[in-house]
Formats: structure tokens, C-alpha cells, sequence
């Protein structure tokens, strides 16, 4: 593992348990009066954001105050992009500035890796096309984790060395162009989960089949096997063909209503990474089920975020 | 600056490997896991000279007991804090001795000091301990911090700040296990288990049956590079 979080493949069991280890004592400052702690006094972290984020640029923006860095918030619109500045001139700027670490958002799947050649700081990837979106992976492990009692501390945990071994863990719909779902898929299989991937074949990559994961086409069959339903949100932005009939047509088949809730393992759980269409993928009383953990995983966001920061910008410099 | 961090507890208390830091270094340091991890210093040969047997620093402990009790005259209000990882197992004995005494129970929890360093900059990300304060908090009481052992103060400065966050105690005291010397901040101990006199150069190891199987100090020439970084 290098100073940088670019994608959930490249993080052993070990890392990724370490990094869910610290973000669940790090979640526990979040129920402390005073949130705040001193360590990042004097880091720069900077939001570069090409894309639109509520969630994951505020995550991180609370994230790094909470652990007292000093947060640039860059988003391209009203920026120098808009008159054609490019990603390295835009690097540049940024490392003249002395960032400690640049947290950056880009519609182009790499763009991550190619800023880690350009700058010095350490590079989080909050999401780049559909390549990858390691740290949403990484809450929802956590999410996971604390909702079947593994996380740290508990007797699961030092059953299962902290790892989400044996849960059956079902990803539901535009796979191709999810970045969560490949850096959950990746994840979750490092962390011992099985995972199933179900969606109409138009929405699968070709490369699904090189995936750690089985692959499924019915949705109603695979539910009784899982602990474990995510799903995600049917992107109309990056859909350039007709991917499927009708949005009626879609929901019938891949959403998740109260009748296929019904046929879920009793503990199961229902996840979302966010933002919803309530109605098409997900039916709107599902969502505010109590199984659902949708406003949870916002919440371990901030935590995770907060643990991945840490490790990366909390220690010594890197030696060479 | 200086490090903060003793070779006190032992050899590196070894956090595991760097998640995300340089591959193949353990941060040496106190605050790894609870269990024992083998680190570098923790494989090596025998800990060296037994200062302290089983027997003594179970008579130090209950004379450190019964002095919280006079000073803070029946410990009504006494929290007590252990800083991790071997200050959590003896923050239990000494209250557990406490309760003995005063035929009560005596609130017990732990401190987790970490992102509070002075050092942090200096090693590789650490991995973190835990804080359990009991459920009636900090506030108005009198906490005792308790760890195994006092050397450059650097720990004891954290820990206040961590305290700081947490609420305000009318008064906050320390109990240490062993007072090695050596102090580079204004910091002095409230009740000590042990004076021992230790050069620089020597490495004192606390081992403590919860975590290591058996209890015992012991004082030994300090492996090469681990424990103190100047």
C-alpha cells in the first residue's frame, strides 16, 4: 500500500481492517460534545471536485476539520477549468500551495492516477468515471460490519479477524457504470464477503467475468441469499443508449419493493449509497425501513473518511 | 523535537504493520493493540533483569491504592484512567483494590492519548487504542490517570489534552507503576508504585498477566534503534 487511496484493489485485508478499526474509534468522537481533535493541526487538504458531490465533498470537508486540517474546497465550476485550465496546470497550482493531500472528483476514470504522478500530497480518489470510489466502499464495509456486530471490539470480530467473511453481499443494478459497485466488489471480496452482482446484461461490464464475484440476472432468486442488498442508483447522466426498455420496465424487474423485502433473510440489510430515485430503483417505504442504513452510511462517511485521512496524513513523511 | 514516545512499555508494542505509511516499519510505541503483537523488541532475547516480581507489584499496587484513598479521602469522586495499553489493566487492579477497600465499585476506563501526540509526525501512522470513559463522565470529579510507567512526561502532557476534550475534572492526579526518571516536560507523578533508576540507554519492559501472561518489570540494555529516536 503506497501514501495514496486510488482504488479499493489495492488495499490488503490487513489495510482495510486497519483502516475500519480506526474509523470505528474515530466514530466514537462523533457522540463527544467536543468533535474536534488536533491532529492534522497545519495540514492542507484540498477538495478538488470536476464533478457535482454533496455528500462525499461535505464528508470529507467534515472529516478533515474534525481532525483540524485546513480544507481548500476547489470545485471546477467558477474556477480556472472553465476558462481550459488542464488537470496538471490545475496539480501544480495546488502543489505550489503546499497540499498535504488532494481529494479529487473527475468524470474521467484514472484521473486520480495521474494526478499521484504530479503532485507530492497524497491522493484520495472520491470518485473518478466509472473506475472507482474506494472510501464509499470502505463505509459501506463499515456500515456492514456494525450492523452484524464484527466491528472492533466485539466477539464476532476476533472470531473473524475483523473481516466480513460468510456474509452474502448482493449489488443491484447499473453496474456498468457504478464505480461503487467495483470498488465494493473489490473490497468486500478482500474482506472475505460473497459477492453477487445482478443486473439486466446491458448494464454488466464485458469484463465482469474477470471480477472476484458471481453474476446473476434475476433479482428475486438471489434475494433469499443475501445478508446483504445494495443498491444503486440508475445513472441517467452517463447512460448514452437505451440501456433498457422503460423505466417502468426497469423497476419491475431490478427494483426493490416491499414484496421482494419480504422474501429477504430476517437480519438482512438494505443499502444505498446515494443519491435515490425513489420509485425506480428503490420503493420509497424501503428506504425509510428500518432495515434500510441509507442515512447511517452518510453518518460512518464521516468517520471512515476521517480513519483514511489519518493513516495517510497522520503519520511521519514518507522516508525514502 | 524530541520524541515523545519512551521505550518504557517494552520494545515497540508494535501497532502492526503501517496501513498506509512506508511498508515493513512497526511504529514503535505503546499504543498497539491490546494483544501482543511480536514486534522486533518482543522477539528478542530474554526482557533482561526482573526488577519487580509478581509479588511486588501486587504490594505496590495496593500501597498506591491506599494512597488514593487517604489523598482523595475515600475516593468518592475518583475516576480512573488507564492510558494504553498496560496503564488499562493496572487502572482495573487499582480499582478493584479501591472497591475492596471501600466496599464499592470505583468507575474505571481508558484513555486513548494517540492523536494527541507531540510525535506523530515523526513515525508512521499509529493504530489506534480505545477511550472508554464511564458512563457518569469527568466532569466535577477527580480523575487518576494510570500508567505503567513515568519517563519523559510527553504521554502524560497528551493525555491532559485528550482530557481536555473530554469534560473538566476538579482535579486530575497520576499513577504510575514505575518512575524511571529522565522527565523533558514539568510533570511529576502523584503516586509512584517504584522509583528506578535507569540510564537513557536502558529499556524498561512492564509486563502485566492480562496482556503478556505473567507480571513483571524489567530493566534491559535497549535494542539498537528501537524506543527512543534522538
Amino acid at each position: 500500500m503506497n501514501r495514496h487511496l486510488i482504488s479499493s484493489a489495492d488495499l490488503t485485508r490487513a489495510d482495510a481492517v486497519r483502516i475500519l478499526d480506526t474509523a470505528d474509534e474515530l466514530a466514537r468522537i462523533s457522540d463527544r460534545p467536543i468533535k474536534k481533535l488536533p491532529t492534522l493541526r497545519g495540514r492542507t487538504v484540498v477538495n478538488l471536485f470536476y464533478e457535482d458531490s454533496t455528500r462525499t465533498r461535505i464528508s470529507f470537508e467534515a472529516a478533515a476539520k474534525r481532525l483540524s486540517a485546513d480544507v481548500i474546497n476547489f470545485s471546477a465550476k467558477g474556477s480556472s477549468v472553465a476558462k481550459g485550465e488542464s488537470l496538471k496546470d490545475t496539480a501544480l497550482t495546488l502543489e505550489a500551495m503546499g497540499a498535504d493531500a488532494v481529494v479529487i472528483r473527475h468524470s474521467a476514470s484514472g484521473a486520480p492516477h495521474r494526478l499521484a504522478e504530479w503532485v507530492r500530497g497524497s491522493v484520495l480518489n472520491a470518485g473518478d468515471g466509472s473506475h472507482e470510489h474506494p472510501t464509499q466502499a470502505l463505509l459501506d464495509a463499515f456500515t456492514i460490519r456494525r450492523r452484524f456486530g464484527r466491528d472492533s471490539g466485539s466477539a464476532a470480530a476476533a472470531e473473524s479477524g475483523g473481516g466480513l467473511d460468510g456474509l452474502r453481499v448482493t449489488i443491484v443494478g447499473d453496474i456498468l457504470h457504478s464505480r461503487v459497485a467495483r470498488s465494493n466488489v473489490w473490497l468486500l471480496h478482500t474482506l472475505g464477503a460473497d459477492v453477487t452482482l445482478v443486473a439486466p446484461p446491458t448494464l454488466l461490464p464485458l469484463a465482469v467475468g474477470t471480477w472476484p464475484c458471481s453474476v446473476s440476472y434475476d433479482l428475486d432468486a438471489a434475494l433469499p441469499k443475501s445478508d446483504v442488498v445494495m443498491m444503486l442508483r440508475v445513472q441517467r447522466e452517463r447512460m448514452s443508449a437505451a440501456y433498457f426498455p422503460s423505466v417502468r420496465e426497469y423497476s419491475r424487474r431490478y427494483g426493490l419493493d416491499a414484496a421482494r423485502v419480504a422474501q429477504l433473510p430476517e437480519r438482512a440489510i438494505v443499502m444505498h449509497p446515494g443519491p435515490m430515485n425513489r420509485g425506480v430503483e428503490i420503493a420509497a417505504g424501503v428506504a425509510d425501513s428500518p432495515r434500510s442504513t441509507v442515512v447511517e452510511q452518510v453518518a460512518n462517511g464521516v468517520s471512515v473518511r476521517m480513519a483514511v485521512l489519518y493513516l495517510l496524513l497522520g503519520g511521519a513523511e514518507e522516508r525514502a | 523535537m524530541p520524541a515523545a514516545q519512551s521505550p518504557h512499555s517494552g520494545a515497540p508494542a508494535s501497532g502492526g504493520a503501517p496501513v498506509l505509511g512506508p511498508p515493513g516499519q512497526s511504529p514503535p510505541g505503546r499504543d498497539g493493540p491490546a494483544e501482543p503483537v511480536p514486534g522486533p523488541g518482543r522477539t528478542g532475547p530474554a526482557p533482561g533483569k526482573v526488577v519487580l516480581e509478581e509479588a511486588e507489584i501486587g504490594r505496590a499496587l495496593t500501597r498506591v491504592a491506599h494512597e488514593i484513598i487517604e489523598r482523595t479521602r475515600g475516593a468518592a469522586d475518583v475516576i480512573l484512567l488507564g492510558i494504553p495499553t498496560r496503564g488499562v489493566p493496572l487502572a482495573r487492579r487499582l480499582a478493584e483494590r479501591i472497591g475492596q477497600v471501600e466496599s464499592r465499585q470505583v468507575p474505571c476506563g481508558s484513555l486513548d492519548i494517540t492523536m494527541y501526540r507531540d510525535d506523530l509526525r515523526l513515525r508512521p501512522a499509529r493504530a489506534l487504542g480505545h477511550t472508554e470513559v464511564p458512563r457518569e463522565g469527568i466532569d466535577g470529579r477527580i480523575v487518576v490517570l494510570v500508567d505503567d510507567v513515568l519517563y519523559s512526561g510527553r504521554t502524560v502532557r497528551a493525555a491532559l489534552d485528550a482530557l481536555n476534550e473530554l469534560g473538566r475534572p476538579r482535579a486530575v492526579q497520576l499513577a504510575v507503576l514505575v518512575d524511571r526518571g529522565h522527565r523533558e516536560l514539568p510533570v511529576r507523578a502523584d503516586y509512584v508504585g517504584k522509583n528506578l533508576p535507569t540510564s537513557q540507554q536502558e529499556l524498561v519492559r512492564v509486563l502485566l498477566s492480562e496482556i503478556d501472561g505473567e507480571d513483571a518489570v524489567c530493566l534491559g540494555a535497549a535494542h539498537g534503534a528501537a524506543g527512543r529516536t534522538q
